[in-house]
């Protein structure tokens, strides 16, 4: 089944409940009607929320490229005795 | 108990240097592990296959294959080129520009063994893992092109467009057929595509240090590429 398939299926189950909350006259009319602008606001919110929590707590590693330096000077040393000469750029 | 291959391939284009140092901490990471390494160079013109001849001199050219093409052919060819010429049972996928560290290697491997996956894919978007050399705007697109992808994509992953990854060789020979996107949105598709596909896929946190990033920037192009890639693989995967 193709994602999109499963989007729509969603979607439709979503409207369902829309149109039965509609007909079922348990919420007020004209607060029915907004539901799926509601439900939109709400993923758009949610959506933010995520970026932010994110971006604060980024994982970073500052102490990679320390580490990778020593490496790579490790390396050019190894390959300097073994005669490869690599010309640093 | 059998003892596994692992084929390590690294597409590269004037990686010269990088490569050198690339293939000097993969077997210092990877001593108690039987593999190779195919290079698949597209004809760089700065010297890199007389590197990797070099190499060969010094390693043995059973350990390092040197696979090149005429010409500058994409990422996604790379793989299947090196691919063909394969003899492990795992296939591991690596950048030549030391931004994937081969010190990650034994933990990949080590996963697999653990959790018998079919796939095993670096993320730096997890505790443990981590990217350096990014500045905030870099990191909003990152974000934001995540909580995008997790929202409407579901892949089943959480870093989509990373590249360093440990598949069976059946596994990737089965998905690579299927992949039709270039550059960065082919990484994408191959790990949504796997996951469409039932495959056992773990993660493993690895730390990203970019050193190129400085000197290309992420720009309008790249992000509307992106978008493109996202809404194609939700309507084709």
């Amino acid at each position: 089944m193709k994602h999109i398939v499963k989007i729509l299926g969603l979607l439709v189950t979503i409207s369902a409940i829309w149109i039965g909350l509609l007909q079922a006259s348990i919420v007020s009319s004209s607060y029915a009607w907004l539901l799926p602008v509601y439900l939109i606001i709400l993923l758009g919110c949610y959506g933010l929320f995520m970026v932010g929590v994110g971006l604060m707590f980024f994982p970073t590693c500052p102490q990679e490229s320390h580490l990778l330096q020593k490496d790579i000077a490790e390396a050019k040393d190894f390959l300097k005795r073994k005669g490869i000469d690599v010309n640093s750029d | 108990m059998e003892k596994n291959m692992y084929s390590i391939i690294i597409p590269t284009y004037n990686e010269r240097l990088n490569i050198a140092l690339v293939v000097y901490l993969v077997f210092k990471h990877l001593r108690e592990f039987d593999f190779e390494i195919i290079i698949v160079d597209d004809s760089s013109p700065d010297g890199t296959q007389d590197i990797v001849k070099q190499l060969q001199l010094l390693y043995g050219e059973e350990r390092i294959l040197l696979r090149a093409r005429k010409k500058k052919l994409g990422l996604g060819t790379a793989y299947c080129h090196g691919l063909k010429h394969a003899s492990g049972d795992f296939v591991i996928i690596m950048d030549a520009d030391l931004s994937h560290h081969p010190k990650y290697l034994p933990s990949f491997i080590r996963k697999q063994k653990e959790t018998e996956a079919s796939i095993v894919t670096g993320t730096r978007y997890v505790r443990g893992g981590g990217v350096h050399g990014w500045n905030l705007m870099r990191k909003l697109t990152s974000r934001g092109a995540n909580v995008l992808a997790q929202t409407f994509l579901w892949p089943g992953v959480s870093d989509l467009t990373g590249s360093f990854r440990l598949y069976k060789k059946s596994v990737l020979e089965d998905v690579i057929g299927s992949v039709v996107s270039k550059g960065y949105v082919f990484q994408m598709e191959m790990i949504v595509r796997a996951s469409r596909k039932g495959y056992h896929i773990e993660e493993v946190p690895i730390t990203f240090v970019d050193r190129v990033y400085g000197t290309s920037k992420l720009g309008g192009s790249e992000i509307v590429e992106y978008l493109k890639g996202l809404i194609y693989l939700i309507f084709a995967t």
